[in-house]
């Protein structure tokens, strides 16, 4: 063995750090990375699925997706497709996502399109000509009324935007809880209000258009008197849910939320939720799927709408997405059927108008309230 | 003059990997998304784009990004630095506890520590007195817990390094502490605390759910206007304009950080044994008490959460915590993966993230850290050095809707890969481990690796056992780091489409927006639990750090 040379004292050190490498870079690389793993490839949302000859389905969508796997595999063992799903953002970020890749799409199927964005993904053509096949007749009432997007879009499940109040805050106030958007403004309610942005907030935008559909050109006045009782902006629905609302621990009693909130808030052993909703206040956000133009698996997107109308897709949606589904057929968990009241006649905006003034809307909404 | 192009070669080569993966991965989806403001129907129209850039509001807006990220930069290295002392010249029981303890904030999600914000901030909230609710400083308040972290580490490495002996001399020689901080210490650290701090105001400018949680829309920030404009209105022409106007704001601010590093780079005698710290004395007491508030701010928002999520309906109780267990699992599941799976979902990704963020950091690093003789050479490394520091300071809404709308046809359709996330974060990370090591390279004296070299050591030879060797425990802190920015990472991958296996942010995020039954507790119970992993993990970093292991 030759003498190790003189005057390198410092190689231990070299090889420490060599060894330090290899074990920061190379040994969890190879033990427990995405790379290591090879989950480019489909993920397990097809666990159940013995078949595979039809591909895969790729669906895209908003953060609020949740499915029973359950459902999913049921899916796959009827068709034999692959489902890949790729949630990301709200309805207006999704809507977006498919315009600005219009002629390369990332999906073949897209769900979650709401009311207030329909018009943007038929205007700007992202969509294919296809409705589901063999839908349940309670759900031609939830189809959009143009006749460009009717034929685009399938309705797959509602939610009521409505304003809630605590009962309970205002049974120990004795002072009578408020019921229709004319009462938010009544002095006696003054500084009792809390309500997510419109522009930054998919609930809050729809509490804009109630307030169009309500009082049409002079919702601009409504909102100025409603900011001068007080009512109080967040940016988001969770923060003026969990935060400012009183039946969360905050100083508002009355809140923007939706119609299905208040089975949330039955206590452990009671009866009875300790809020409700207001049925005049609600706007009405029918969610949408539609094939992407240009899919690459046309006939599994297909597949898939089918399926999202049928019976234990819809049946699924109220515990999963804590949405009605369109077919009101299909069974409701108890707790809904007791205490989340569908608005008999909720409040709506034609989503022409909506599409052609959205942004002028927005605008002027921003200066009102941050005036 | 061989040598000195054989020097340049070397930079390029090290610099290729790097310059090739911020190319893809930065510049190519920015330069797309910018295009298409500046190309509104296929043909260059600019004066679109100047028309915002005219806009009254365009005005406010810059002036608000301006002072608030200002302000929030000074505050938080205003409190870091002597938090930064205390925590890595101070020898106390629990000190690595505790730094592991200053890293938290850096990785809770925003929504969760906005909402954890305001319910110590709202009217009904322990600090309602203040009337601090929807105000500037709230948001400041909420910038600095944040980015705390940031000033700690960065200064901290550089820190514990420096050779006390100085000092010791100053004093012996008559100067006073204020005099020995002043004249001794302060220079030294001068290039971290410079560096630091423009990641601090990089990453407060790029903040945008903190300013719209705890401003109540009320403030607009440049980064904020183009979430709005893009995610709302599609508005792609003024969200360029808004997005150029960033990227010089951005640039004028690390030109101005590089001329203050470089103009006083000398080189710092760095400890030959590292020194242990010393123990606290009653001098110290100003600083410890400083530390201790700064403690308790960070402290405070954590703890609301951490009693938020053992409340339930007005009672205690672990019902939040056995919803995350047991999740997934059967109908009517509250989230639709198990907890566990998120997590190992984000530990695979983050090892990812970090491996790829090291290994770019050490090879950018090695650049920057150059001081070159010419001009022309300086120039470029200092260029350099800035470009990858831009990731940070640039909008994560266009470089997300970027990555769609440019990685999408071969060779480069990455647009669904799972490899899209992890480099995204390590982007984020990147610059966070070239501040950690730089400083210390270059605080290297450069005739050490002179004298190697003149007694016929390779350049390889000098790298593995001149600069190396001082890199090792900088390296391991930043690798922690980086391994914590990529566990709590969300804005930057928040606009990809993320495939179906959720990390565990995303999963907070999901359950946060959702109206369900107790969506929000069991957010909450996971931020938790996200916030012990990043303890645990940056426990043991600190551990194989520390000079007890025998190193």
């Amino acid at each position: 063995m030759p003498m190790r040379p003189r005057g390198r004292p410092a190689r231990p050190a070299a090889l420490r750090l060599l060894a330090a490498a290899v074990v920061t870079l190379l040994v969890p690389l190879a033990a427990c990375s995405v790379v290591g793993t090879g989950s480019t490839e489909d993920s397990d949302g097809s666990d159940g699925g013995t078949g595979s000859s039809g591909g895969t389905v790729v669906v895209a969508t908003h953060d609020s997706w949740a499915m029973s796997k359950q459902v999913l595999a049921e899916f796959t063992e009827r068709t034999g497709y692959r489902l890949r799903v790729q949630p990301g953002g709200d309805a207006g970020q999704l809507t977006n996502r498919l315009v600005l890749t219009k002629g390369s799409p990332i999906a073949d199927l897209v769900y979650g399109i709401d009311t207030t964005f329909a018009s943007r993904a038929v205007d700007e053509g992202v969509l294919a000509d296809y409705t589901a096949r063999g839908q349940a007749r309670s759900a031609a009432a939830y189809a959009p009324r143009d006749p460009k997007q009717a034929a685009q879009l399938t309705p797959i499940d509602f939610g009521d935007v409505c304003v809630n109040v605590d009962d309970v805050w205002f049974r120990e106030h004795r002072l009578a809880p408020p019921r229709t958007l004319d009462d938010l403004v009544d002095p006696a309610y003054r500084d009792l209000f809390v309500t997510p942005g419109a522009n930054s907030s998919s609930p809050g935008l729809a509490f804009l258009l109630a307030t169009i559909a309500k009082y049409d050109d002079d919702w601009p006045a409504y909102w100025g008197r409603l900011m001068a009782n007080g009512a109080k902006v967040t940016a988001g629905w969770s923060d003026a849910y969990e935060v400012d609302f009183t039946a969360s621990g905050g100083d508002r009693p009355i809140v923007l939320s939706y119609a299905s909130s208040p089975p949330f808030t039955v206590p452990e052993g009671a009866e009875r939720p300790t809020t409700s909703s207001l049925p005049a206040t609600c706007f009405r956000q029918v969610e949408y799927a539609g094939v992407v133009a240009g899919a690459r698996n046309p006939a599994g997107a297909r597949a898939f709408l089918d399926f999202m109308t049928h019976r234990s897709f819809q049946a699924a949606l109220p515990e999963q997405m804590y949405v009605f589904p369109v077919d009101r057929g299909a069974p409701l968990p108890p707790a809904w059927a007791r205490f989340a009241t569908v608005a008999p006649r909720p409040l709506t905006v034609p989503s022409a108008d909506i599409a052609a003034n959205r942004d002028d809307w927005l605008r002027e909404w921003a200066d009102i309230t941050s005036g | 003059m061989s040598r000195r192009s054989r020097s340049g070669l070397a930079v390029v080569a090290l610099a290729a990997l790097p310059l090739l993966v911020l190319g893809v991965f930065f510049v190519l989806p920015v330069a797309g998304m910018v295009g298409r403001g500046f190309f509104p129907a296929g043909a260059f129209d600019p004066v679109g784009v100047l028309e915002v850039l005219g806009r009254d509001r365009t005005r406010r807006v810059l002036w608000f990004t301006l002072w608030s990220s200002a302000a929030a930069t000074a505050a938080t290295v205003l409190l870091g630095v002597p938090v930064t002392f205390v925590l890595h010249r101070l020898r106390f029981p629990g000190r690595r506890l505790v730094r592991a303890f200053v890293v938290l904030p850096f990785v809770l999600p925003t929504v969760v520590v906005g909402v954890a914000f305001r319910t110590l901030l709202a009217p009904s909230g322990p600090l309602g007195a203040l009337g601090l609710d929807g105000t500037p400083v709230a948001i400041i308040a909420a910038m600095v817990f944040f980015n705390l972290a940031v000033v700690v580490r960065t200064v901290g490495s550089l820190w514990e390094g420096l050779d006390r002996r100085r000092e010791d001399a100053a004093a012996a020689l008559g100067a006073s502490p204020v005099q020995v901080l002043r004249t001794v210490t302060l220079p030294a650290l001068l290039p971290a605390v410079v560096s630091a701090a423009s990641v601090v105001f990089l990453f407060c400018a790029a903040s945008f759910g903190v300013v719209l949680t705890l401003g109540g829309l009320r403030y607009a920030t440049i980064e904020t206007e183009i979430y709005l404009l893009t995610t709302q209105f599609l508005d792609l022409r003024a969200a360029s304009a808004l997005s150029v106007l960033q990227l010089v704001v951005v640039s004028g601010l690390l030109y101005v950080a590089q001329r203050t590093r470089y103009g006083r780079g000398e080189a710092v005698d760095r400890a030959a044994a590292r020194s242990q710290g010393r123990a606290a004395t009653w001098r110290d007491t100003p600083v410890l008490v400083l530390t201790g508030g700064v403690l308790a701010l960070v402290a405070a928002p954590l703890a609301t959460l951490v009693v938020r999520s053992l409340r339930v309906g007005g009672d205690w109780s672990l019902r939040s915590y056995r919803d995350l267990a047991d999740a997934g699992v059967g109908p009517g599941a509250t989230v639709q993966v198990p907890v566990t799976e998120a997590l190992a979902n984000s530990w695979r990704v983050a090892v990812d993230a970090t491996a790829l963020a090291v290994l770019l950091g050490v090879l950018v690093s090695l650049v920057v850290a150059r001081r070159p003789g010419g001009r022309l050479e300086r120039r470029g490394v200092a260029l350099l050095d800035a470009l990858f520091m831009l990731p940070l300071g640039v909008s994560a809404v266009t470089l997300g809707f970027g990555f769609l709308v440019t990685l999408d046809r071969p060779p480069l359709d990455l647009r669904s890969s799972a490899l899209l996330v992890p480099v995204a974060q390590a982007l984020v990370a990147l610059p966070l481990v070239v501040r950690t090591l730089a400083p210390v390279l270059r605080s290297l004296d450069p005739r050490q690796g002179q004298a190697a070299a003149s007694l016929g050591a390779s350049p390889l030879r000098v790298l593995l056992t001149v600069e190396l060797p001082a890199l090792w425990r900088p390296l391991l802190a930043a690798a922690g780091f980086a391994f914590a920015v990529s566990l709590g990472e969300f804005g930057a991958t928040a606009f990809l489409a993320r495939p179906e296996r959720p990390t565990l942010p995303v999963l907070i995020y999901s359950l946060v927006s959702r109206p369900g039954e107790h969506g929000f507790d069991t957010a909450i119970a996971a931020s938790v639990l996200l916030a012990l992993v990043t303890v645990s993990v940056m426990a043991v970093v600190e551990r194989l750090r520390s000079p007890s292991m025998g190193a």
